[in-house]
């Protein structure tokens, strides 16, 4: 549903506000409010360059792959094979924690079971491959063998606990669309 | 680094558009909808949530966490370091450079460890985005056990190495 001009500014209120702080920073030479927003371009650049790629291959997944094969694979009753599947689906992904959300909301909706979408977002923290390879360049082999074999055990009992701590209240939401909660 | 990386993302995108295109393109334009939608709702929390890590950065700046994670910094500089990887979200081209910085500066193997597994794995500047998705009681509960985890990790590597 279209939610109206009215909506649109209020949410996106603190992005004009940030912007206004900005321009006044620069207009007024102050020093902090432009540090401020370099830092802002740094991470913005950083957003821009995965976020629309991310968003147009969760389109893509959503119409193309079937929510039996999902549950099939990695739903209620997948076990090892349905928890490395979503492994190696996160290891191949890119960009910060934040983006794997809207992944997980998808993969909730195709009928993923708990305790693999906690695994997804645990391996998704600490083993994707682009990250491992940067890792590799600035801490050495060593480090990041280390840190991987010793994360890949913690977040699958992570995985587990989350479901059973979870249980039935277990939901995945899309916030882009507003429900009755949803104020801000 | 980041740029080829965003690169080859890129690649497979185009060509995964270009195979479902070939295949059928009601059902990706479909999709291409379906993706811009869920990227138009969630786009204002995004940029929030960068306008606050901007901020943060600037008061928690690099030579600042460079003297609290240094050299000798112990015990304190572990939960220093757990604290502020907590807290913040740094992206990786970022925070590797920083971190070797670190093991430059002196900090040991656990702090270091213990300061990369926090900012990967838990978050609290992006908990209320969390929240709209998992709603508060998961997202707590991930974000603790993951902060404890980081901990053990932060612990074997600094035994190990």
């Amino acid at each position: 549903m279209p939610i109206g001009m009215k909506g649109h500014l209020k949410n996106y209120a603190w992005v004009l506000l940030f912007m206004l702080f900005t321009i006044g920073s620069y207009l007024l030479g102050f020093r902090p409010g432009m540090v401020i927003y370099s830092n802002f371009t740094e991470f913005f650049i950083e957003m821009i360059l995965f976020i629309p790629f991310l968003f147009i291959l969760i389109g893509l997944f959503d119409v193309w792959v079937p929510k039996e094969m999902i549950e099939r694979h990695i739903g209620k009753e997948s076990g090892i094979k349905g928890i490395f599947l979503v492994i190696l689906l996160a290891m191949l992904q890119a960009g910060p924690l934040y983006g794997a959300f809207p992944v997980a909301y998808l993969l909730h909706k195709k009928g993923a079971s708990a305790r693999n979408i906690f695994i997804y977002l645990g391996a998704f923290s600490t083993l994707k491959l682009p990250m491992l390879g940067i890792e590799m360049g600035y801490l050495g082999w060593k480090f990041t063998l280390i840190r991987t074999l010793v994360s890949l055990p913690l977040f699958i009992i992570i995985g587990y606990l989350l479901e059973w701590i979870m249980g039935e209240q277990f939901d995945v939401k899309d916030p882009s669309r507003p429900s009755k909660g949803d104020a801000a | 680094m980041m740029l080829s990386n965003a690169l080859i993302f890129g690649v497979v995108t185009g060509l995964s558009l270009l195979v479902s295109l070939i295949f059928d393109r009601k059902k990706t334009f479909l999709g291409l909808k379906k993706g811009w939608k869920m990227l138009f709702g969630i786009l204002h929390p995004f940029l929030n949530i960068l306008i606050l890590i901007s901020i943060a950065l600037f008061f928690v700046p690099e030579s600042v966490i460079i003297t609290y994670l240094g050299e000798g910094s112990g015990l304190v500089g572990f939960a220093v370091a757990a604290a502020i990887g907590s807290i913040t979200l740094i992206p990786g081209f970022i925070s590797y450079p920083l971190a070797a910085a670190l093991l430059k500066q002196g900090a040991t193997y656990a702090v270091v460890a213990v300061f990369m597994t926090t900012l990967m794995m838990v978050g609290i500047i992006t908990l209320p985005l969390e929240i709209r998705y998992f709603g508060k009681k998961a997202a707590l509960w991930r974000n603790g056990l993951n902060l404890l985890a980081a901990i053990i990790i932060g612990i074997i590597i600094g035994w190990l190495l």
